[in-house]
Parts: C-alpha cells; structure tokens; sequence
C-alpha cells in the first residue's frame, strides 16, 4: 500500500468517493491509464491523496509502487463522478461496506464527515486479508475513538492476530445483517471493491431489506488472489 | 455468450466516467436511463462495464442488453446509444 499526494496546479474541489483517472506515458509513446479514488477529504485544497494498492504484475500499480518518485508528474483526468458520492449535507445513516483498496473512497467519505464535524451515525464495515493489510489501520481507530457516531467493524479473511476480536470471514449476509440492522432500511449504503465483494454485499443487502435506490455501488476490478 | 463479457472483469459505469468525459464533454454517471429492452431504470454508473475488449461496452444489469458501445478507431470516436434518456444522450463534443 502506497499512499500518494498530488498537487493540482488546477485544482477543482471535488465531491467524496470521486476519482482520478491517471495516464502514464512511457517514453516510446505507450500509454496505460487507470482510475484511482480520491483519498483526501473535499476540504483540503490544492492537492489530493491517492492510495495504490500493489497488484502483482499489475502495470500502473507496480510502476506507481516501485519507479514514481517525490517530484514526478502525471497526466490526470477529474474529479470524476456524480453517483458514488456522498456530501454531509445528504445525512444519514451512512452504511459503508469496503474490501482492500476499496475502502478508499469510503475514507474520503469517513475524512469528510470529521472535517465537517458531521456526527451522521456512520458504520464501517472493512474486509482484509490480514491485520497488517488494513489500510488507514490507524487513522480509523482514532476516528472510531472520537465517539462521534462512527462505528468501525474489521473482518480478516486470510489471517488473524492472536486475541484478534473482529470478524475472521469474507463478508457475508449475516456479518451484513449485524452491522446493517441498527439503521433499518433506509441506511445510505455505499460499497465499494473487488467486484465479486461488491455483488454479493448489494444482493445481501438488498435481500435484508434496503432499499435498493440508496445502495451505490462501485466496482474495482478483480481481487488478484 | 458475448466476447466482451468477461465476468472476472467486469466493472461498472464508474469506471468509463473519465472516458465519457473525454468524449462528451461531461460528467455522465449520473444520467438516468431506461433500457429499451426490459425496462430497467437506473444512473448510467449502475450499468456493468466491460473495458477489456475491443472498446468499452455498456450492459443492463438486469437483462444484459447493451445499451452504450463505444470504440476509438485511429479516425476517431464512434458510439452506438441504445439506453434511453429523457433529455437525450449528448453529442459527441470532439
Ligand atoms: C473507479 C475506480 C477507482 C479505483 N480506485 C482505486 C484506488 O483508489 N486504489 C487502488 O489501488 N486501485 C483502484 N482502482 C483499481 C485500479 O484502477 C487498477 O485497476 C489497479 O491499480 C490495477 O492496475 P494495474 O495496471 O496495476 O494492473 P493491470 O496491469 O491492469 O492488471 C494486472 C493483473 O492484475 C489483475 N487486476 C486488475 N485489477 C486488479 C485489482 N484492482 N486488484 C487486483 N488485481 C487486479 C488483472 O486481472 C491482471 O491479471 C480503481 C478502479 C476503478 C474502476
Ligand atoms: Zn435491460
């Protein structure tokens, strides 16, 4: 995991859970673009931050990992989208579901709240691998400490840590049903990555009763296992 | 089964937002949109994308029917619109 801040000589305040699209062109002229959520909260301005998760043999994420350097430029394209966002002034309660780098999004989300002092009861419901695949690890555990109305449930699916007190399965209708239930069916629900993780949590959610409208849903790609 | 519909693939209409942007000149994952076929309504970043084939291909999640082809040819862009909107679909800006 590698966390990137990009200035933007022409900055747009974005919207949280938008993205950038990002083109690199290598010096025979091929280029390879991908998309990567925006990770910092609309507050901050003048720049963003970006958080790549490393996929093996993966162009864009093994050349952002291993070769970009303080000071590079890149070609962007953004802020993009209008649908898989979520403003303070939209209240509540917010039901976010993420695996991997899909939490990413959900974070601008989570830093927006705190920037705008929200206290819209928020629940964070985070699938990894292992405990020290958790991204933001810490900055969650302080945002869940501040007491604000922001939940944090983790689920490890590889490996967990001796006494390790969260959930230790892939995401499932019952772990759904267990964080989702306190806010009934009219949750804003947002889930966000791997897109096999993304499909089976809108169907369960659906299933329990949410209202399908206020479930958004955005897909990353493969989860490279 | 269609070429283009690779399922390990698949993403949704979020991730040919930048693309749309190029295009059309604008933002269009949240346009509203019925599929002619079924009638499913929805935000066009609700479609599933398929990226990986030749061009980008838009499909209805309900009935898999494509609703938005587009392919960049070395003379340009050409699209295809079959998702019906209340407004109607943007002209191509470039
Ligand atoms: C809207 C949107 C937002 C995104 N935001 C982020 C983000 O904030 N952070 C982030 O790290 N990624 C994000 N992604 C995924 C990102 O765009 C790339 O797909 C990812 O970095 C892999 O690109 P690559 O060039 O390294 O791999 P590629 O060269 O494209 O693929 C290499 C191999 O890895 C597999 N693979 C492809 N994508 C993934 C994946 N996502 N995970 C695991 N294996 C994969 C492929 O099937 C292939 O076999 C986002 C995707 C979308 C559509
Ligand atoms: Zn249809």
């Amino acid at each position: 995991m590698k966390s990137f801040t990009l200035a933007l000589p022409r900055w747009m305040p974005h919207r949280a859970g938008q993205h950038y699209d990002i083109r690199l062109t290598a010096e025979d002229g091929y280029r390879a673009q991908r998309s990567y959520s925006i990770a910092s909260a609309p507050q901050r301005e003048g720049e963003i931050d970006l958080t790549v998760e490393l996929v093996e043999n993966g162009e864009v994420s093994t050349f952002l990992h291993q070769s970009a350097v303080a000071g590079d430029r890149f070609e962007v394209r953004g802020p993009i989208g209008g649908y898989f966002v979520w403003e303070a002034a939209q209240g509540g309660p917010l039901l976010l579901v993420g695996g991997g780098s899909g939490v990413v999004p959900l974070m601008s989300m989570l830093r927006h709240r705190a920037a705008a002092k929200a206290n819209v009861p928020a629940r964070l419901l985070y699938s990894s691998r292992s405990y020290d695949d958790i991204i933001y690890r810490d900055e969650l555990e302080g945002l869940a400490a501040r007491g604000d109305g922001f939940e944090l449930f983790h689920t490890l699916t590889r490996s967990q840590p001796a006494g390790w007190k969260g959930y230790a399965r892939r995401i499932d209708d019952r772990m759904l049903g267990d964080v989702s239930r306190v806010f009934g069916a009219k949750a804003m629900t947002f889930i966000c990555g791997p897109t096999a993780l993304v499909e089976n949590a809108a169907n369960a959610l659906t299933n329990l009763g949410l209202r399908p409208e206020r479930i958004r849903t955005e897909r990353f790609g493969p989860s490279g296992t | 089964m269609a070429i283009d519909m690779n399922w390990e693939l698949m993403l949704d209409g979020n991730a040919v937002g930048g693309l749309l942007i190029e295009i059309f000149g604008q933002d269009l994952t949240a346009l509203w949109s019925t599929c002619p076929d079924c009638g499913r309504q929805g935000e066009l970043a609700t479609l599933r994308a398929f990226t990986h084939a030749p061009g980008v291909v838009l499909r209805c999640p309900a009935c898999d029917a494509v609703l938005l082809r587009i392919a960049k040819t070395t003379r340009g862009v050409r699209y295809d619109v079959r998702l019906v909107t209340k407004d109607g679909f943007p002209q191509a800006s470039r």
